[in-house]
């Protein structure tokens, strides 16, 4: 069971809604918590102590300057021009390799062989008996969130429940994240920018084939226009949660809102309980 | 000695165009003759990424010496640099023929 959180716009309360949600569910069952935001990992802010597990790698090539007779065939064959023949060298730029390993195909002597080049870790801490904390973290610099994600994923990966911390968007990294879960909460804020990006991710869900639920954070009352769009697209909401000095003030201490208000927790309880209905009943 | 030049259409008349590796055209002169020897439409003008050092190695596998543009983007420069092909900024130049006639005036800046 994947329970996906995800938003469209950054700064909606992705990852407070993912830990909360976790730390409810591990109060009475075994679950694992996935950092899913590669570029901007945050969940560890929440549990500290994580420990590295070991690094994620691209495979890219590596060019034998003894069999190559700078034919340009793999230059050629590059769509993405990472790899060039110019004059009396090859050209290799990494971040523009998409690791497709076709050069290597192409390469009419074997000059070509591929080697793995490291673009970010995984890190993994358990903060109790029945909470597992799984983060992707993508090194400064690299695009290659995806694979990050996808290695954080299969580190996780497990017959029991996990929640996924998505990252903001509605393009490739967030499609990695969706790619296979059993629903995606949507949170958003009632600002026009948090619903301009909640339809985006919304759309994105349809588009995958995943059930979603909303949920409102920092609500200032005026949700009309959200509520509005999810009444349209049959969306629920699930949960509302108020703009709230005492709220906010446990979040910026890297508090868990529901291990200090017991009406919380029971609100996140139902949280869960509402997605696996939406999900299909299956846990 | 063979002098590139981007260009929005094929012939020295055809306005000079400002980016390296989206460029419509090539504008290839002999500078010995100063005659124009080939004209190329870039075929990697529209793709989606990595441009700049495709057509490098293009121009490299057409014996190209010298480029002469508007401006080049990073990794276009890289290719530029490791290819050991002089790159010049066309600056004021309107057309493919002006750009041409500065470069061997000799007034031009170098950017790679």
């Amino acid at each position: 069971m994947n329970i996906v959180v995800a938003s469209g716009k950054g700064g909606t309360g992705k990852t407070m809604v993912s830990v909360n949600l976790a730390w409810t569910i591990a109060q009475s069952q075994k679950i694992t918590l996935i950092d899913c935001d590669a570029e901007e990992p945050n969940v560890h802010l929440f549990y500290p102590g994580d420990e590295n597990v070991g690094p994620v790698t691209m495979d890219v090539p590596e060019v034998d300057s003894e069999k190559c007779t700078l034919c340009g065939a793999c230059g050629e064959f590059c769509r993405y021009g990472a790899i060039s023949v110019l004059t009396d060298t090859v050209m290799f730029q990494p971040h523009l390799c998409h690791s497709c390993g076709g050069c290597m195909l192409a390469c009419p002597v074997d000059a070509i062989t591929e080697v793995p080049r490291r673009i970010g870790m995984i890190t993994k801490s358990e903060p109790s008996p029945t909470l597992t904390v799984i983060s992707g973290i993508l090194d400064e610099g690299e695009i290659a969130a995806p694979a990050v994600i996808k290695a954080a994923k299969e580190e996780g990966e497990w017959e029991g429940v996990s929640v996924l911390d998505g990252p903001p968007g509605s393009a490739c990294p967030v499609i990695e994240t969706m790619e296979g879960a059993d629903v995606c909460i949507l949170v958003t804020e009632s600002t026009p920018s948090g619903l301009a990006d909640l339809k985006r991710a919304a759309r994105l869900a349809e588009a995958l084939g995943v059930h979603t639920g909303v949920v409102i954070n920092r609500s200032d009352g005026e949700d009309a226009p959200t509520l509005e769009f999810c009444a349209e697209e049959g969306i629920p909401v699930l949960l509302t949660i108020p703009f709230d000095r005492e709220i906010a003030a446990i979040q910026n201490r890297g508090g868990i809102l529901c291990s200090e208000k017991e009406e919380w927790k029971e609100a996140f309880m139902q949280l869960y309980e509402d997605a696996l209905s939406i999900a299909g009943g299956t846990a | 000695m063979k002098v590139c030049i981007t260009s929005k259409g094929d012939s020295p008349e055809s306005a000079a165009e400002n980016r390296f590796g989206r460029t419509p055209f090539f504008v290839i002169f002999d500078d010995e003759t100063g005659e124009v020897v080939e004209a190329i439409n870039n075929a990697s003008a529209n793709d989606a990424s990595g441009v700049g050092p495709k057509v490098v190695q293009m121009l490299v596998s057409k014996g190209v010496n010298v480029v002469v543009t508007g401006q080049v983007g990073g990794n276009a420069n890289k290719g530029l640099e490791i290819a050991g092909i002089p790159t010049y900024a066309f600056g004021d130049a309107k057309t493919v023929a002006d750009a041409y006639a500065a470069y061997k005036a000799g007034t031009l800046n170098r950017i790679v």
